[in-house]
């Protein structure tokens, strides 16, 4: 029987996600069209919940729900989030990947995997 | 709803309450200050049931694995039964000397009846035989049982004012912990280092400095004091001492206002070290002091390329009574 790696292996596991999310973390916030969404947020929790958003879209251990996702956005879909803002978060993901070297048949697993929280994320 | 034992008493939680407020609430005599589950000081130990992992966050592992957790952010799912630490994490401890770094800086010296093991930069809870509870940084380690705390005078404060005004050598006090994760870590000898800090957030600073130089740390290591005005630097004469003796180390006060001073700078301690280092891809910093300053010079070196994993910030908190 073949073994496939999951995603978060052949992207090189636990090290290469705190890289990514570090990076991506920089680029959003200084990023003017989805900056504002993270005014006041406190750095170490959002840092922790990226985290497991991307382990979860490399598909290593996590414990993802939609229903976090949709309380934990409520309040910025209030605010005026929409699909536009989603685009530019996979956007920003895509290019971090790119940077890092990841192949692009990878990061276009990545973002078809983010993609399938963009209903809970907009409360739809 | 859960209930909290305590003993042979059982105390229901009113709604969202932590174990703290209910315990307080039932008239259980317990040491706090923060209430925001930094300081360390309402630490429990819970005997039964499950805690929920925000009040062991920070905690290091041999404690989360003795069912340590901090009762003023602990808001069980079900029931807790929960005691008072054992003997073996409350060290009782003397003072041995009350001296001045300046004229609102005092430097207080206990000796611990027993040695633990304790790392400059990390916290500990002092607690007077009244119950008053605060949290200190440990500045250094001058022998393996003796701990050097810096306590600036706060206006009306409990604790400081005693050990300003009150306090003797030889007063007894018994210390908790350590907590924190503000030291320095062996293994890296060649990274580039950024001390900064506020206020009495030199005091965690010093000690990371000397034990970075203890290790044989070689990178360089650039440490920066801000004060509002030049009488809030104090160690100055000392730290100016070993960067002549270490070429690699620089020290570097700023005052917030005021006419320039040479090897002084004037400003916003984010915008001058900003301004001299403006790429940190790589580097390690340890911040500490004013909750505000720290905040924020977190989140700007991490912009300039500072890993998160790689900020480790001590944010002084005032006690919340």
């Amino acid at each position: 029987m073949m073994f496939m790696p999951t995603l978060y292996e052949q992207l090189g596991g636990q090290a290469a996600v705190n890289l990514a999310v570090d990076n991506s973390y920089r680029k959003v916030l200084t990023d003017d069209r989805v900056k504002s969404f993270f005014d006041g947020v406190d750095m170490d929790q959002q840092i922790a919940k990226q985290k497991a958003f991307l382990t979860m879209v490399f598909g290593g251990p996590n414990n993802y729900s939609g229903l976090d996702m949709r309380q934990g956005h409520a309040h910025l879909v209030k605010r005026g989030l929409n699909d536009s803002h989603v685009d530019t978060i996979i956007e920003l993901l895509g290019k971090t990947l790119s940077e890092l070297g990841v192949a692009e048949p990878l990061i276009q697993q990545v973002a078809a995997l983010a993609e399938s929280t963009r209903n809970d994320v907009l409360g739809r | 709803m859960p209930v909290v034992r305590w003993g042979e008493q059982t105390f229901p939680l009113h709604g969202n309450e932590t174990v703290l407020d209910a315990l307080l609430r039932n008239g259980v005599s317990v040491s706090y200050a923060c209430k925001s589950g930094s300081c360390g000081s309402c630490m429990l130990q819970a005997r039964e049931g499950t805690v929920p992992a925000r009040a062991q966050a920070g905690l290091k592992d041999s404690w989360k694995a003795q069912g340590y957790f901090l009762a003023c952010v602990c808001v069980p799912e079900a029931d807790l039964a929960a005691a008072p630490l054992g003997a073996e994490a409350r060290i009782r401890a003397t003072i041995i000397s009350l001296g001045n770094l300046s004229p609102s800086v005092k430097q207080v010296l206990v000796r611990r009846d027993v040695a633990s093991d304790i790392r400059p930069g990390q916290y500990i809870a002092i607690i007077r035989p009244d119950g008053l509870a605060r949290s200190y940084s440990v500045a250094g380690l001058p022998e393996e049982d003796v701990l050097e705390f810096h306590v600036r005078l706060i206006p009306n404060g409990r604790m400081s004012g005693w050990l300003h005004n009150d306090a003797c050598v030889g007063d007894r006090v018994t210390t908790l912990g350590p907590s924190g994760e503000c030291f320095y870590v062996p293994g890296n000898e060649d990274q580039p280092l950024l001390l900064a800090g506020t206020g009495t957030g030199l005091a965690p600073l010093w000690g990371v400095l000397r034990d970075a130089l203890r290790c044989g740390h070689r990178g360089p290591i650039h440490v920066f004091h801000g004060a509002v005005h030049q009488g809030g630097l104090y160690l100055c004469d000392e730290l100016r001492s070993l960067t002549q003796t270490h070429e690699h180390v620089t020290y570097t006060p700023v005052l917030l206002t005021g006419d320039p001073i040479p090897g002084t700078e004037i400003g916003a301690i984010d915008k001058v070290i900003l301004g001299r280092f403006p790429k940190l891809a790589g580097w390690r910093a340890y911040l500490a002091g004013d909750p505000d300053i720290v905040r924020s010079l977190k989140m700007q070196l991490f912009l300039a390329g500072a890993g998160s994993r790689d900020i480790l910030a001590d944010a002084f908190l005032h006690s919340a009574d």
